[in-house]
Formats: structure tokens, sequence, C-alpha cells
């Protein structure tokens, strides 16, 4: 069924790994028992989804990804509207425990802030931002290497792997970032590529 | 009961039951074609098949609530936000494991040829001969040439695009042209077969049409998004292909929401006289009539509808005086392979998604060669440019980062193999009476499993995929083996086989069921061995097969 060459034999995985909740990309593992259990709590949950991020929050978060992915020559995170689309993936893709990493991890990056560079994430200058978000991002590199599939997530890697999948799947980052076609209309397995070109949108 | 009297009686209506339904009414039999599920029209129902992917509120991956109610289908790449309305509600329709069985149901017109993987190749003599030549289970009642001129048939009318590659193990077939292999797959190519005698990659043949086709079918545009439903019609399925040829007879009447939960067996004539069916919205029962009846629910659910046949005659249902109703459950394992990236080619990259890849036939256990195990399988893959999902080791964050994430990365390459599982009479599924679906139906118990000698065959899909994929000068290569439950191929097999003895088969060699020769099963349970080929090709073949038979023995008043 669907291209199983694709989904299996190529094996994509965010930023070299499997991706935190739901996995949006095909991993191919099967979830293990605690989170089977874990399903089944989530199972008994009724009436519309509780919003996990309010709306300052989502601005809050615009400002991390455009941090991370800024604007270039090409738009950044923040013109994707990130911070709403990750609101969308915690609330629904995200299992309760990393909905709760997820949201004090917010209140930890405000702390880091504070720390790094004595003032709020948003008081922050870009370049302060940036020297902030590049030291989380070396910590959630440094975890990552030697956790375990049972210890807990990294914040600043599910706000970095949303931020990602959030732009580059968005209409701005899908068609000015890379470049979408949705009909290409014929297949050449062999076009020439110089350094600069854009990437196709979806593979 | 006039009126519920047809000539033909099609349970189901996916890949195989289309192409029975397609052929009866084109020899002129008025046709019922009954579905369990609801209807599906052709690009209207293909709700998502046009929409971007910032359309879709989670870019098409998961939530939580969908792992909840889709437990199965989350085992795999298959649960997904894109098109979860084409998989079966899975609290509507369970299933007993006895032992862990992935079963990926379409409940709906079109059934499964809606998302299938569209894979398209022809068994040979290898694999027909097989069970006789290793003396397992029961030989093939038929050969390569009873079924040739059917699969000529098949291809010609689905529309096979593939190459003629004159491999013995692979017969060649009637083919629109092959798609293309990309610049990395064919210096792959070509290094394989100097590294190998016996080993060939080829383009994947695959039933998305080149070239426009009959029905108005228009070729693939490369969008590569097939499993949503395709509104060009370009690959092959119930709604694209043999739906509309049958409508076109005037000869078909097509009824959704119609689980047929029975065969009714008259025990004078020794003839299936015609179903009985449960409306599935207004939980009504009918009957309906038919001189001749196919049976095309899908492999599982066909030995299911024959369980619950003609109970008062056989405890075991129609087609169970041999012993081997719902036995023989087969699949193909995968799940295991290799991957690497392949160095330079920078300045090359690709044009459009092509919705097929490479494959690279069998080669084990033949032409001399001899392993610790029997039979053997086959790799699809393909390889293609990294994309934004890519690790940059490298680098964190920032305007450089977002850039270089923008432009494609490394050249990668991976291979999954597809082996051949053995029919084993213990792999079974029975009815379990204790537990009942939405309907009040009793369910099937799943025991199935792989073992020694799919075991052994899995060391060899990753290995021979490593050494392959070195040799042809890839690097960083990795073995992965994902692990795999039976059904997890969605190619289960087996479970009413034919055979050339009533006391061991459930079918005889035209697929008619050996107690009510009337009846026909087309479709996967079928299959006397596996092979490691894709099957649905086979499924077609062997159903315009038997459509012709069925007519033959209709007109000498045979049936």
């Amino acid at each position: 069924m669907i291209n199983r060459r694709d989904a299996l034999a190529r094996v994509a995985l965010l930023m070299g790994g499997a991706v935190i909740g739901a996995d949006y990309f095909l991993t191919g593992c099967s979830p293990s028992s605690s989170d089977k259990a874990q399903d089944k709590t989530q199972a008994k949950a009724s009436g519309p989804p509780k919003e996990v991020l309010d709306a300052k929050q989502q601005a809050y978060l615009d400002e991390v990804g455009e941090t991370i992915l800024p604007a270039t020559k090409t738009p950044g995170a923040k013109a994707a509207r990130v911070g709403s689309f990750m609101a969308v993936m915690v609330r629904d893709s995200y299992k309760p425990a990393d909905q709760e990493i997820f949201t004090k991890g917010l209140t930890q990056l405000e702390e880091a802030s504070q720390k790094m560079n004595g003032k709020g994430f948003l008081e922050s200058t870009p370049a302060q931002r940036t020297a902030l978000l590049t030291a989380l991002d070396a910590e959630q590199k440094n975890y990552g290497k030697t956790k375990t599939p049972e210890q807990p997530n990294h914040y600043f890697r599910m706000v970095k792997e949303l931020t990602l999948l959030g732009f580059f799947t968005s209409e701005p980052g899908a068609t000015q970032a890379l470049r979408y076609l949705p009909v290409p209309g014929k297949y050449d397995g062999n076009v020439p590529y110089k350094k600069g070109d854009r990437a196709w949108a979806t593979t | 009961m006039e009126k519920n009297t047809y000539d033909a009686i099609v349970i189901g209506s996916g890949i195989s039951g289309g192409m029975a339904a397609k052929e009866l009414t084109e020899k002129g039999l008025k046709t019922i074609m009954l579905e369990r599920g609801r209807n599906v029209e052709h690009i209207k129902d293909y709700v998502n098949a046009n929409k971007a992917p910032w359309e879709l509120e989670h870019r098409g991956g998961k939530t939580q609530q969908m792992i909840a109610d889709y437990p199965v289908l989350g085992r795999d790449y298959t649960l997904n936000e894109a098109n979860l309305n084409f998989w079966v509600n899975e609290k509507d329709s369970p299933y007993v494991e006895v032992k862990p069985f992935d079963w990926f149901r379409g409940y709906q017109v079109g059934g499964r040829s809606l998302m299938w993987g569209r894979q398209s190749y022809r068994w040979s003599d290898y694999d027909f001969e097989a069970n006789a030549k290793d003396g397992i289970a029961v030989d093939w009642p038929i050969r390569y040439k009873d079924l040739a001129p059917w699969y000529s048939h098949a291809e010609k009318f689905a529309g096979i695009s593939g190459n003629r590659d004159g491999l013995p193990q692979l017969p060649d077939g009637d083919f629109m042209p092959p798609m293309e292999m990309n610049v990395v797959e064919k210096d792959v190519a070509a290094r394989i077969r100097k590294n190998y005698k016996d080993r060939h990659m080829v383009i994947g043949r695959t039933a998305n049409i080149t070239r426009p086709h009959k029905n108005g079918r228009i070729n693939c545009q490369y969008r590569n998004k097939c499993w949503l439903g395709c509104p060009f019609g370009a690959y092959f399925s119930t709604q694209s292909a043999t739906l509309p040829a049958a409508v076109a007879t005037g000869n078909l009447t097509l009824r959704p929401f119609s689980i047929v939960t029975k065969i009714l067996y008259d025990k004078d004539t020794k003839r299936a006289k015609g179903v009985e069916v449960l409306d599935a919205e207004t939980n009504q029962t009918y009957e309906y009539y038919a001189k001749v009846i196919f049976l095309n629910a899908s492999a599982l659910n066909s030995a299911w509808v024959l369980m619950n046949s003609a109970t008062d005659i056989w405890d075991g249902g129609l087609g169970s005086s041999s012993g081997e109703l719902g036995h023989n459950v087969m699949d193909h394992h995968f799940r295991a392979g290799a991957h690497g990236e392949m160095p330079g080619y920078e300045d090359k990259y690709v044009y459009g998604r092509r919705a097929n890849g490479i494959y690279i036939p069998r080669y084990r256990n033949l032409f001399g060669d001899k392993r610790d195990y029997i039979r053997g399988f086959g790799y699809q893959g393909s390889a293609g440019r990294e994309g934004w999902s890519r690790e940059i080791p490298e680098m964190s964050i920032g305007g450089e980062y977002k850039d270089a994430l923008s432009e494609p990365g490394n050249w990668t390459m991976g291979i999954t193999g597809f082996g051949e599982t053995l029919p084993y009479h213990d792999n079974k599924i029975t009815l379990d009476k204790t537990k009942k679906d939405k309907w009040g139906l009793p369910v099937l118990a799943m025991d199935a499993t792989i073992r020694d000698n799919e075991q052994k065959m899995r060391i060899d899909m990753m290995a021979d995929a490593q050494e392959m994929l070195e040799k042809a000068g890839l690097k960083n290569v990795k073995t992965y083996n994902n692990g795999y439950n039976m059904g997890g191929g969605i190619h289960e097999m087996g479970t009413a086989r034919m055979g050339r003895d009533p006391k061991t088969s459930v079918l005889n060699g035209y697929n008619q069921v050996w107690d009510a020769p009337n009846v026909y099963v087309t479709d996967g349970a079928a299959m006397t061995s596996a092979a490691c080929q894709n099957p649905s090709l086979t499924y077609l073949a062997m159903t315009a097969r038997a459509v012709d038979h069925a007519f033959g023995e209709l007109k000498k008043m045979n049936l």
C-alpha cells in the first residue's frame, strides 16, 4: 500500500530522530506498552478538545519560531504562524505527559532567558534570542545523546520540531522557502541542480 | 423473489470483485455487486486529493484520538489524517488476535483498490511449481501457461506501466511505457548488474497509466498522492476502471451497505442458490439469488462468509470438508532491509513525484542458489535527495540553517524486502462466536505467525541489502528490521486454497468451491502459495479466467 518503499526504506525522520508525539513521519516503530496504556486513557476523554496554549503563548511561540527559522530572502516561521500550528499539534497530537513538558518548557525557556540575558525572551534583542536558543538547542542535542525512550522528552526539541514541521508544510514555507508543485505532470529523474536551487516541498 | 434474482452475484467490490463484475456484465450477465460499506464516488468523494499540505489541520499526521480509535491501523504508516475515511472503523468491526495480526481493511465501494500500492507483477512457474518441488502443502492446480493470457487481459485493461526486462522469474507482460529510474537508481542498477550475475534492479511495474487509457483515464501526473484517490483516474481502482466498464454494459446493480452474512446452499442441487444480506444501515435482512456467485470479500472475509454458510451440513461451513478452510494464512513479511547515503550527484535532482520505485526480483534459491531456507524475497525501494526533515549536525538554528534546509540534502537510497511466507496449516483464522461486531455477527480470530523459514530469510533480507548497496557505492549503509506481524504486508492469502484434491483444498483449478461449483472465490483466499511478488495482478488474471470458465459452464448448463 501507498509507497512503502519510501515509508520504510528511506526512513524519514525529523532532525535525525523519531518525532515526538504522534509521529508525523514514518518511523516504523510500534508504540511501547506504556504508550498503549496512555492511549486508552486518552480514548475516554470526550467533548471538544481542551486548548493547551492560549493566544499569548502562541504569539510567544511565533517569536521563538522566528528565531529558529527567521525570515531571510524568504519568509520565516512567524509568517507561517507556527505558534497557532503548535497549539493545534500539542493539543491534539501530544500525549498528556508531553503536553505538560511543553507548557512547562515555555516557563523554563523564559527562566533561561532571564538567566542568560537578564530579561525575558520577548524583551531580548535578536542577537540575545539567537544566543539563548542556540544554547538551548545544544542542551537538547546533548540530552538526546543519552536519552532512552522512557526518559522524558526535552521541551526545546519539541519546539524546534514543531517549528520545522509547521514552517515547511505551511503555505509560505512550502511555496516560498521550498518549491511547491501540485501537479508536476511528468517525471524527470535527472535534472540539473545548482547550489541555491530550492528543494521540492513534498518528496 | 424475481426482483432479487440476477444471473450473477459478486460479493465485494475491491480489486477482484470489481474485475468479476466487469467481466460478468461484459458477457451479458445481469449482475449485482454487494459491498458491505458505503459508496465512494470516483473523484467526487476523494475529499483530500487536491488539498495542499497546509490545508490539513495536522498536516497529514496523527492525533491521539486517531491513535485511540484506530489501534491496529496505527501500527504502521497507514494511520494518517489524509485518507482516514478509507479505512475500516475498528470499533464497529473488531477481531481477535490469538497472535498479533495486523489487519488493514477498507470497507467501502472499491475496497482497498483505492489505497493499494499498485505494484503489479506476474508470477512464474518458479512460483506455481514451488509447493510440488519442495513437497510442502499442496500443488497448485494451475501453471503459468494457464494464467498467461489472462495476465495479458488484465494488464491491457488495468494499464500496467513497466519495462520488459526478460527475467524468467518475473515474466514480462503487456505494459504501458515504463516509468523512469532516477540518475542514482540507474547507476545503482548498472552496478548491481555488474556485481551479480543473477540480480537485477528494474523499474517497478505499477498500475499507474503512463498514457491516456479507457474510460477517460488520464495518464499519471506524478503527484504521488494515489492513496487519496486520483482525480485523474491514473491508477487502477474499481472506481477508475472496472466499475465504469461494468456500469456501461447496463447489466450492473451496485448495492452498498450490504453485508453478506451467508451463501444460501441448496443441498439437493449441491449448488448455492443465492446469498443472505444484512443491510448495514437498516439491519434488515434480504436474500438475493443467482446462478453463479463470485466471492471476492478479501481473503479473510471470504473465508468468513464460507464459514458462516451451509453450517447445517458442514459444521465448519461451506468448503470446510477439506479441513483447510481458514487455514494456510499467508502474507508477505517485510520491514527489513537497508538504507544508506550515495556520495556525489550534488548537481542532480528530480522533477515530479514518481508514484513508483525500483524492484529487485527474487534471486534466492533460484538458478542454482541454495540457502538454509526455501523460497525468497524481492526488494522495493527508491533513491532520492533528503528533504527539510534531515539533520544537519553542524548547524543549530537561524537564517543559514533555514536556507540550508530549504535546499535538498544528500542522496540516499533504501530497499526493503518483501518475503514469501509458507502455507502452514497451523496458521489459521477461526470464527469467534463469543465476540460480535456492531451488527451482532461473529468475528474472526487470527492465529498465525511467521516461522523459522521466514526468520532465516529476514537475515538475508538485511544482509543482502547491505551488501548490494555497499557494493553499488553507497556509504554509511545501515540495516533495519522493524519487526513484522502477520497481515502487515496487507497481502493476506491462502484461507480457501486452490488444489487438485477436494480432500486437501477448498477450491479447484478454476476457483470453484469443490462443494458448490457455482461459487467461485478469486481473491487472495484462493492462493496455494504466496510467492514474493505483490499479488493483486494475479487476482485480476485469476478472476477474469474464472469468469470465462463460469460463463462457459453456464452455457453448458453445468452450474
